[in-house]
């Protein structure tokens, strides 16, 4: 049985990386990531991981230096945040284009302007169509789990392609809390060497990245899509894989005191848990409340997420992120599109909070759903939860 | 649940603090949350670090605006930085000064507990520097008593190595000469 320990998430989520036999890793510091890269580059240099660590001159330079890696058959590891991100943006869709299985943690930070290192989503959801299976995690225990299932899903011979872990920045990166490591002898039985489809080497020469003019790069587009969707299936298969052997369950969709509710509030990261308390307190007043938290946001869990919205009267979405003069928040851009088709859907409310480390309380929480409970918001337009104008 | 917020300058150790509190607090079997005040710090200006103890599970990530304890690292932040800030009426402050604890409760108009030690001059002795962040510890854990003073040895030993014998010496010292108001 694995004991607890009290441990700074960014750190535990280096000693996981660590649990992962990677081959090599390039990690360019940013803040609020920087201690992940940092506590990996130390494992290295301890020799307590038989791995290459490449000091990189920029985020683009270690996307680029990991897909080289990859090409060669490697097991390879990165991690950043906000600007690193966006600095790495071009060379995503080449990543997943090339079918290569990176793992890549995102500490989430605000992207500038105005400048502002603390915790959003405004990083990631650039990154949204670039091809990349993107999860996140709402504590410390899930930050270490997913980077860990993250190698399987990706290497597995049915994906072959890359995952972003998403951590939110401070809120987990930056707190001490209890986590437990899973065994190294089963993380070894979970996630066996990696066996590429195809590996870079002088002897046995072959092509990756090629180019493609109109004959072939819609099919090529197309390809990557199936890919992508198809994903799924391997992401549920790891997940039970692990409740099987850790005991801790992933599911894409994710629901807390969902069953009956008229309301259900909808949240994505380390918010999650904090809602669950707002929950609590509403329901223990008899409000018919519940919470939907979003794991998988690519590939995007349509079914899962109609079969738990559906049947509620209103849905609440909050988004950590603004998709500027367009329908407002991402995510409910996209549980809107998914609930259209259907004959029976609730009306969708939707709050953008949390921007650039703002604090969301259990009393912010309980406040939304009293204003959706007595329609005091529209359903036409998304509000921005606190903001002074 | 037990919410602490400490006061330090950049450089005191408010968040070393934490780190320890909340390592220990999670080795006796506990679960606690040890974190900074988000953003960029710099040596010198005020800091605050947190801390929650609980003995479930704990969910909540927000700040802490009420605290039931304060705990400040250097007594010079006093009127500098609203220290009973949120703080409980009935909760508990404790400061590093040479200042009796009545003095400060009248000071700063505060209704709760008042709790003072001179954990710069222990840790002048003590540890041969005025960081007071380990010292501290001490006093808070006399304070909250949410585990004993001997909890804290495990973490302290990993984390200074040949001088942790001194940090865990200076600790029983505050732990041992603070002094409460009624």
């Amino acid at each position: 049985m694995a004991k607890r320990v009290g441990m700074e998430v960014a750190l535990a989520v280096a000693e996981a990386v660590g649990q992962c036999n990677i081959d090599m890793a390039a990690v360019y510091p940013i803040t609020p990531q920087s201690h992940i890269g940092e506590h990996l580059s130390d494992l290295v240099a301890d020799g307590k991981i038989d791995a290459e660590f490449v000091t990189v001159e920029s985020e683009h330079s270690a996307i680029s230096a990991i897909i080289g890696a990859s090409g060669t058959g490697a097991r390879v590891y990165t991690a950043t945040s906000s600007q690193g991100l966006m600095l790495m943006h071009e060379i995503l869709p080449i990543a997943s284009a090339m079918r290569l299985p990176l793992v890549m943690g995102i500490a989430n930070r605000a992207v500038s302007g105005p400048l502002n290192i603390l915790n959003d989503h405004s990083d990631i959801m650039p990154q949204r169509d670039s091809g990349w299976i993107s999860i996140f995690v709402e504590n410390g225990q899930e930050a270490i789990d997913v980077s860990i299932q993250a190698f399987k899903i990706a290497e597995h011979k049915d994906v072959n392609l890359p995952v972003c872990v998403n951590i939110d920045g401070f809120q987990l990166t930056h707190m001490v809390e209890p986590v437990e490591f899973p065994d190294q002898e089963l993380v070894d039985k979970f996630l066996p060497p990696r066996v590429p489809f195809a590996s870079l080497h002088p002897s046995n020469p072959v092509t990756m990245g090629a180019f493609a003019m109109s004959d072939y790069f819609t099919e090529i587009l197309k390809a990557k899509d199936e890919a992508l969707k198809n994903s799924k299936k391997t992401i549920l298969a790891v997940w039970d894989e692990w409740a099987k052997m850790f005991g801790r369950t992933y599911k894409p969709v994710e629901t807390y005191k969902a069953d009956g509710a008229e309301i259900l509030l909808l949240t994505m990261g380390s918010m999650g848990e904090t809602a669950e308390i707002a929950i609590d307190e509403l329901r223990a007043k008899g409000m018919a409340v519940g919470l939907v938290k979003l794991r998988l946001w690519r590939p995007f869990p349509f079914a899962e997420i109609k079969e738990v919205l559906k049947k509620a009267k209103k849905v609440l979405v909050t988004d950590r992120a603004v998709s500027f003069g367009g329908p407002g928040g991402p995510v409910c851009g996209e549980i809107k599109a998914a609930l259209y088709n259907e004959a029976e859907r609730p009306a969708i409310y939707s709050y953008i909070i949390g921007l650039g480390g703002r604090d969301v309380t259990v009393g912010d929480f309980t406040s939304m759903i009293d204003k959706v409970n007595r329609e005091e918001v529209n359903t036409d337009t998304y509000e921005f939860l606190g903001v002074r104008e | 649940m037990i919410e602490v917020r400490w006061h330090g300058r950049g450089g005191q150790g408010a968040v070393t603090s934490v780190e320890l509190l909340a390592q220990a607090a999670i080795g006796v079997g506990k679960y606690a949350q040890g974190f900074p005040s988000f953003g960029p710090e710099r040596r010198g200006a005020p800091v605050a670090a947190f801390s929650r103890i609980d003995e479930k599970r704990i969910k909540v990530r927000s700040g802490i605006y009420k605290p039931d304890v304060v705990v400040v690292l250097d007594s010079s932040l006093i009127g500098l930085v609203n220290v009973t800030d949120g703080l409980k009426p009935d909760g508990i402050l404790i400061v590093n000064t040479t200042k009796a604890p009545a003095d400060v409760k009248k000071e700063l108009n505060f209704s709760g507990t008042v709790a003072t030690v001179d954990a710069t001059a222990i840790a002048r002795k003590e540890l041969g520097v005025p960081i007071a962040n380990t010292t501290m510890i001490g006093a808070l854990i006399k304070m909250i008593k949410v585990m004993e003073l001997d909890s804290l040895k495990e973490t302290v030993e990993h984390r200074f190595g040949r001088i942790a014998q001194k940090n865990l010496a200076a600790m029983k010292r505050a732990y041992e000469e603070i002094k409460i108001s009624n």
